[in-house]
């Protein structure tokens, strides 16, 4: 009888360290189940990618739809070259839209938003976008606010 | 003497060993012989590493230099499996019993049937109660070691022991803090067992009466040699003042009172002057 | 002198041939696996006795260090209007660093002094002399299931701690102080990543689970026989362990997170 007691008390431990994991895994990581989603890649340059890191947001009217996974320089228009994947479903973006460096907030992260064009192709596997926009930096908005105030008079 | 010792047959040999702890030695070039089927009691004071033979022995240390040989197995050339193979035939009563205290007395004669062998529950059933029975706790079967006296443990460890019906069975200060009536007891259980069972005992002691009631034969050990060995009364008899200061229990001899120190009038005057 | 050169040269060299008998040890009884059907329910007595034994502590440093998390970081964040960040920075810090620490704490001195004297008394009282008289390794049968039952139950022990944590700072944070529960969950989904902070929580907390329970084992296999080396060898336990955890997670951290 205390054999089994144990034995129980045993089971119910280890039962509750993995349910720990589940909760873990599920809720506090909101890892979601059909983790293997399908995507495609689709890179864009930018004159600044300040702030922007490896699985930063991507969104679609604030709605995400990929994330980051690359940032390098492109050694031929010393630009940064950025590789996204979006997911497989996302399949309405068109081939001239524009992919722009936002900021959440003042302080916030930084994440990619990207404004669907007019074109009727659309992006796929490996494409460009071409029509980009930089990251807003603090520190030139401020210079350039100060020039010109000092211009004015 | 030595003859006698050598005509008979031997079961344990041990050869010139010496072995020591640190920076002291414990033997030097001890040799001695046991015979198959007696009782030999190695006797000797205190600190003179009785204990520490039993488990050159058992083969837990090993010597510097020299051989122990159990029915011609050099003990220290052993390995970790053979050595485990050949402690199946020792069977080795603990000084203070070491009984498992997670487990009942059952369970703690059971074990040693329940690794080495792999007989069904009923009959493993039946030897521990044959086992308990010739140490007379039969009824004590459900207790747990906590629950015993401390004579009770012991003849609880001589059950465990000689479970597998040991070749060899040795014995580490069996007598020492037991009250005259367990002591009666055990040295009643150890000359028993060894008639009934036809082992070879080997009992290590300083409790000179209780030991040459049992013993055939005696070594006596001290400052690392073997000063003399023979029959109980061959050493009764002996007039070396060493044997006969510790056969004897004199308090001063050749072992002095005194530990070694400066002289004692001068410690007295050394106090004074500062 | 001399006298002080020739104790350190004695205190190095010992605490060296230490190290090396515990390795020696490590690997004796990792070797030393018993057989499934001796094993079993020697591992199971002991994952109740390391683990189930240490649950309650656990639980409750759990919920407390979750609830403190939060009020702490809701009276600092509130001031830059974040408050709602409260949720992932209560996660983020238990389960990336203080479930995996604290529970080896925890577990050092409760588990691993209980390990530590448990062996040590053995040994004292020649059970396991007399164990391997009558031909049973003890390796194999007493020190190899202690070992595995404290290496299994750290990272369930951690992983516990993490939830009941989170689930305390939730407690405090939204119950009481009034943050809105969605954000709180919103937000620590979106910062928690599954392997960069639950898997490398994980790995920590398996990691000092090994060291943890080797160094409780070794000591007591390797303590002096006496009442006095019994308790030496306890304090040493939670000593060495303690440390032993705090600097092999910085090493972990520098390792895992540095290069962020």
């Amino acid at each position: 009888m205390r054999m089994r007691t144990l034995e129980i008390g045993v089971g119910a431990f280890i039962l509750a360290g993995f349910l720990a994991l589940v909760v873990l895994i599920i809720n506090v990581s909101g890892l979601s189940l059909s983790e293997a989603k399908d995507s495609y890649k689709v890179y864009a340059r930018f004159e600044n990618a300040g702030g922007l890191t490896v699985r930063s947001k991507v969104t679609l009217s604030g709605v995400g739809i990929g994330q980051v996974t690359d940032i390098r320089i492109d050694d031929e228009w010393l630009m940064a070259m950025v590789e996204m994947e979006i997911d497989q479903d996302v399949n309405y973006l068109s081939r001239d839209s524009s992919a722009a460096i936002l900021t959440a907030g003042l302080l916030g992260e930084k994440y990619i938003g990207i404004t669907v064009g007019a074109s009727e192709e659309m992006l796929g596997e490996g494409d460009m976008i071409e029509d980009t926009q930089s990251a807003l930096v603090l520190e030139e908005l401020i210079g350039k606010f100060l020039f010109d105030k000092v211009k004015e008079p | 003497m030595n003859q006698m010792a050598a005509s008979q047959e031997t079961i344990i040999d041990i050869q010139g060993m010496s072995f020591s702890r640190g920076q002291r030695p414990i033997f030097k070039d001890v040799s001695l012989r046991i015979p198959r089927g007696k009782v030999t009691a190695i006797m000797g004071p205190s600190g003179t590493g009785k204990t520490t033979l039993l488990k050159l022995i058992g083969g837990q240390i090993r010597p510097d230099s020299g051989r122990i040989l159990v029915d011609g197995h050099n003990i220290p050339d052993l390995s970790r499996g053979d050595l485990f193979d050949i402690r199946e035939r020792m069977g080795m009563l603990f000084q203070s019993g070491a009984l498992f205290t997670d487990m009942s007395v059952f369970e703690n004669v059971a074990f040693p049937l329940r690794v080495h062998t792999r007989l069904p529950d009923d009959m493993i059933r039946d030897l521990v109660y044959i086992k308990l029975q010739s140490v007379g706790l039969r009824g004590a079967a459900e207790l747990m070691p906590s629950e015993l006296s401390g004579g009770m443990a012991r003849r609880v460890a001589l059950a465990r022991a000689i479970a597998l019906d040991p070749d060899i069975m040795m014995y580490d200060e069996p007598f020492t803090g037991q009250d005259p009536i367990a002591m009666g007891v055990l040295v009643k259980l150890i000359k028993s067992l060894n008639k009934a069972l036809r082992h070879t005992s080997i009992v290590v002691s300083h409790d000179i009466q209780e030991t040459l009631s049992i013993a055939d034969y005696i070594y006596l050990v001290a400052d690392g040699v073997v000063v003399s060995h023979g029959t109980p009364q061959e050493l009764l008899a002996e007039a070396s003042p060493k044997v006969k200061q510790f056969m004897q229990g004199l308090p001063d001899g050749p072992v002095p009172f005194h530990y070694p120190a400066d002289d004692y009038l001068q410690t007295l005057l050394d106090g004074a002057a500062s | 002198m001399i006298e002080r050169l020739q104790s350190l040269g004695f205190n190095t060299l010992s605490k060296l041939a230490a190290l090396g008998r515990s390795g020696i040890f490590l690997f004796q009884s990792l070797v030393a696996v018993p057989s499934l059907r001796v094993g079993f329910p020697l591992l199971m007595r002991q994952l109740h006795a390391v683990g189930v034994l240490s649950l309650i502590i656990i639980v409750v440093s759990g919920l407390f260090i979750g609830m403190v998390l939060s009020l702490q970081g809701y009276t600092i964040l509130v001031d830059y209007g974040s408050e709602q960040a409260v949720g992932q920075m209560v996660a983020l810090s238990l389960v990336r660093e203080l479930a995996p620490v604290v529970t080896a704490l925890l577990f050092a001195g409760r588990a691993g002094s209980a390990l530590t004297a448990e062996i040590g008394l053995m040994k004292a009282t020649e059970q396991l002399s007399s164990m391997e008289m009558i031909g049973v390794d003890p390796l194999r049968r007493i020190v190899s299931p202690r070992f595995w039952a404290g290496f299994y139950c750290l990272p369930l022990l951690s992983m516990i701690f993490s939830v009941v944590g989170i689930w305390g700072g939730m407690l405090v944070g939204v119950e009481w102080l009034g943050i809105y529960e969605g954000s709180f969950w919103a937000n620590m989904q979106a910062a928690v990543e599954f392997r960069e902070d639950v898997l490398n929580g994980v790995i920590k907390a398996v990691v000092f689970g090994f060291v943890v329970t080797w160094i409780a084992v070794f000591q007591g296999y390797d303590c002096v026989p006496t009442s006095e080396g019994i308790s030496k060898a306890t304090t040493q336990t939670v000593v060495y362990s303690s440390l032993a955890v705090l600097g092999l997670d910085f090493l972990l951290t520098a390792f895992m997170f540095g290069d962020l």
